[in-house]
């Protein structure tokens, strides 16, 4: 008879030994790096041109996104319908992505296309003409998304929490409003392209099943570009951030009939250099990181307040905060946010059991061994460590924390960082 | 080419093995052949709520999470208005607790009452999320009350409305699962580092004890073929008029559904797609616009909607849609939009054939659908359509009979 009770047998995660695949290396003539994994069953490739032109270098607000969303809106050669039909035709994808140090281009497709398509990255990288009539059209339409989503809760939400926590100085704080917009001229636009993309800083990321001949495709369409600036990455950061104090509790109306509050608890918190950052990674799982963290066990699974509700550390290069988030019904809001709490008050009080630690270290164990399968998953953790300057000794010693971390280091850790005095709070009807 | 292995236990339960070697990983897909479209249309919503149930513990495993996670894995699931999807994610070695847990979960649920109360709060709450308390949010409601007068698909996965999610009793969350969750009605793919033998072992093992249950035979009622077109006028707290035009397809294996997949992609698929170049960037009538289908398994609805720049008149704007639309039924496309969106199709398979849990999914919807190979032919007969086809179809579908208009107007 079969014993449904008991369960199998499991091989714990901790005992897993995780490697990260190293990464290929070189430099193309013009001093360009580019860090690559050639991995994979599949004739695919991505693509990734990291450069430092986000909007912490912007000298006005909004210029970072729009300059980064209008590269593939023209240049000497071709229109922005010319680009698009050609992306389109061999079924690539090239997006763009604006953040706070950097913005990137990225694209994706099957190999055989991709020397059809780099002659055109390579000239949106050093010849983008950004339009009058492409601004224009940007400028309407990014006007309109803003209003639309300026009536959502979590959207107010996450502005507000950003800007009382680091301030509207600061990059990670400050937003951009309706009339940011109308300042934007193609002035700004190509000034901030000339200085941060085509005589910027470049790094690259590529993935896939590189052909043999990588490195002498990319010199041959990237090798020359006057990609000049070669100040080491992290340098080029502007680290120098103000102190921030918080603790403030706000409400706020912005639905008279909305039916849930946006949540968000939020504290100041270090970056990756910070010894403490990779132990608060286990912390956080067990706090509200993964679906039986105490959070979602409580507040979704017991009290059913919520469809959800996680803890994460925000993903800055700089310095960071720890942020609690969620959506709950109107009514029960203050509970919710009560029984946040409560949950900080238990971890700085009580230590974490060794069948829930066992638990949440197994997790993360198995998390990290399926984020490393595939080649793109494998660059994605080489570039977060790239820019982060670290080194791969950063992810052995957080595979070190996850299976050696003690509860009384947990609780300890609580007591530095979970005293609810620190936490801005904020709730968006 | 993604290679499979095909075998069916003694109960009925389908079961499909994937091996690939190359990830330490292991994928065990579930999937219930039981969807929005078969639900009592008093009780709508009743597919998706399930789902969380599925969650709340089975007969012999009070915590269906704890002990995936502590075997290092992950899950999750979907409900659709077609079919149920239970995937776990988990280290290639200890695929067997999936088994055990998978199968504890076919053979019976806890049927707690404190699971079932709290989860009505969390599914109400994941309906305000999303359709309440965003803007736009009830616009499928309208869009499916509309087009649909008899089939099923006159509702979404969420529910009509919230009071029949809070209205569930325990009874009925019983017969819902006596009625299709049993071997019969489910299909197992197990995908990623494992061999067929040992899948097969476990299979045996967990799967085959569990009773076969009856099964389920879908008879859901036909959507007449619509012969007026259907308006609707809506008013709303939104910043921008919103327009949405529908028109009734095919089912997912006809032949025209690959041509409507096609179509949708010369309209609106992405920046150099017709009715984005003509509509956002020449004639700035719309800030954005998009065209789509459901990709339902009964037949569909192709869609086309936008948000109107400010100012603009909604009559106007409708009538650049539709000359868009007449110029395709009128002239077609030329052979090089065709293999533009071929080649877009192959490529978009091929990028979501990358992940296995998609790999797995795959298998298991194609199963379903009648041949899992169609993993590995389908684009097959992407590639056979013509560019008559194309302008065919867009004169069969794009008929003002077939089509229901939603105007959904700021009251501002």
């Amino acid at each position: 008879m079969l014993e449904r009770s008991i369960a199998p047998e499991i091989k714990d995660a901790v005992e897993f030994d995780l490697k990260l695949k190293p990464h290929q290396h070189f430099i193309l003539k013009n001093g360009v790096e580019v860090f690559a994994i050639d991995a994979g069953a599949q004739d695919l490739i991505q693509l990734e041109w990291v450069f430092f032109a986000g909007n912490s270098v912007e000298l006005q607000h909004g210029v970072a996104a729009a300059t980064n969303s209008l590269l593939k809106n023209g240049t000497k050669t071709k229109t922005a319908f010319q680009i698009n039909e050609h992306f389109d035709y061999y079924g690539a994808y090239c997006n763009r992505s604006c953040y706070n140090e950097t913005a990137t281009i990225s694209l994706h497709t099957l190999n055989k296309h991709l020397s059809k398509l780099l002659p055109v990255l390579s000239e949106m990288i050093t010849e983008c003409v950004f339009p009058e009539e492409e601004l224009e059209i940007l400028k309407q339409n990014s006007k309109q998304k803003l209003s639309v989503n300026l009536q959502k809760s979590d959207f107010v939400a996450n502005r507000l929490i950003d800007a009382e926590i680091y301030g509207m100085q600061h990059p990670y704080g400050s937003y951009t409003v309706a009339a940011d917009y109308d300042k934007l001229t193609v002035d700004l636009l190509r000034a901030h392209y000339q200085k941060h993309y085509a005589s910027g800083k470049c790094v690259m990321f590529v993935a896939g099943k590189l052909p043999d001949d990588i490195q002498l495709l990319l010199d041959q369409h990237f090798g020359h570009l006057p990609l000049s600036n070669h100040r080491p990455f992290y340098e080029s950061i502007p680290m120098t951030f103000e102190p921030y104090t918080v603790s403030k509790k706000q409400f706020v109306t912005n639905d008279p009939n909305g039916v849930q509050g946006a949540i968000r608890m939020a504290r100041p918190f270090p970056n990756r250099q910070h010894p403490d950052y990779t132990k608060v990674m286990v912390l956080n799982t067990l706090f509200g990181g993964y679906f039986g963290s105490r959070l979602m066990t409580n507040i979704r699974e017991d009290k059913g307040y919520t469809y959800g509700i996680h803890s994460y550390v925000q993903n800055h290069i700089g310095n960071s905060c720890w942020m609690i988030s969620t959506e709950a019904g109107r009514d029960v809001c203050e509970a919710a946010v009560a029984e946040v709490y409560k949950e900080m008050n238990i971890l700085k009080s009580d230590l974490v059991d060794e069948d829930e630690l066992m638990l949440v270290r197994n997790y993360l164990m198995g998390i990290i061994l399926g984020d490393l399968d595939g080649p793109f998953q494998i660059i994605g953790r080489w570039k977060s460590i790239v820019l982060n300057n670290l080194t791969d000794q950063y992810f052995y010693d957080s595979i070190n924390t996850i299976k050696h971390i003690s509860a009384e280091e947990l609780r300890a850790l609580s007591n530095v960082y979970l005293n609810p005095s620190d936490f801005c709070e904020l709730i968006v009807v | 080419m993604i290679h499979f292995e095909r075998f069916i236990l003694n109960n009925g339960l389908r079961v499909l093995v994937h091996e690939d070697k190359s990830t330490p990983m292991a994928v065990v897909n579930v999937l219930y052949d039981v969807g929005a479209r078969d639900e009592n249309p008093n009780q709508t919503g009743f597919a998706h709520l399930f789902e969380h149930l599925m969650f709340g513990g089975s007969i012999n495993i009070p915590d269906y999470d704890e002990p995936l996670q502590m075997a290092g894995g992950e899950n999750n699931a979907f409900t659709t208005n077609d079919l149920t999807n239970y995937y776990c994610q988990l280290p290639a070695e200890n695929i067997e607790t999936a088994f055990w847990l998978e199968s504890d979960r076919m053979l019976s649920l806890a049927f707690s009452e404190k699971s079932l109360d709290v989860q009505r709060k969390v599914v109400c709450e994941e309906f305000k999320e999303h359709y309440i308390n965003k803007p736009y949010g009830d616009v499928w409601k309208n869009l499916r009350e509309l087009a649909y007068t008899a089939h099923p698909y006159q509702w979404m996965t969420i529910g009509k409305e919230l009071s029949h999610v809070e209205n569930a009793q325990l009874q009925d969350v019983k017969n819902f699962f006596a009625k299709h969750y049993s071997p019969i009605n489910a299909i197992l793919v197990v995908a990623g580092n494992v061999n067929l033998e040992t899948v097969k072992q476990l299979a045996q093992k967990w799967f085959e004890p569990i009773a076969s249950g009856i099964k389920y035979e879908r008879n859901l009622p036909v959507e007449p073929k619509q012969s007026a077109p259907r308006r609707k006028e809506m008013k709303a707290d939104v910043p921008l008029n919103a327009f949405y035009k529908c028109w009734h397809i095919y089912s997912r294996l006809d032949k025209g559904y690959y041509t409507c997949d096609l179509i949708t992609e010369i309209l609106g698929g992405g920046g150099s797609s017709r009715l984005f170049q003509s509509l956002v960037k020449e004639k700035k009538l719309f800030s954005n616009i998009d065209c789509y289908h459901l990709g339902s398994t009964d037949a569909g609805l192709l869609s086309i909607e936008g948000k109107l720049v400010t100012g603009v008149d909604i009559k106007e704007a409708e009538a650049a849609v539709m000359e868009e639309v007449y110029n395709l039924q009128r002239h077609g496309i030329t052979d090089a939009e065709l293999e533009k969106v071929k080649n877009k199709t192959e490529s978009m398979m091929a990028f979501e054939d990358m992940s296995l849990m998609s790999r797995a999914s795959s298998i298991a919807i194609y199963e379903l659908l009648g041949d899992a190979d169609l993993i590995n032919t389908e684009l097959a007969r992407y590639q056979a359509i013509t560019t008559e086809d194309i302008k065919q179809e867009a004169c069969i579908v794009f008929d003002e009979n077939n089509s229901n208009t939603l105007y959904y107007l700021s009251i501002n």
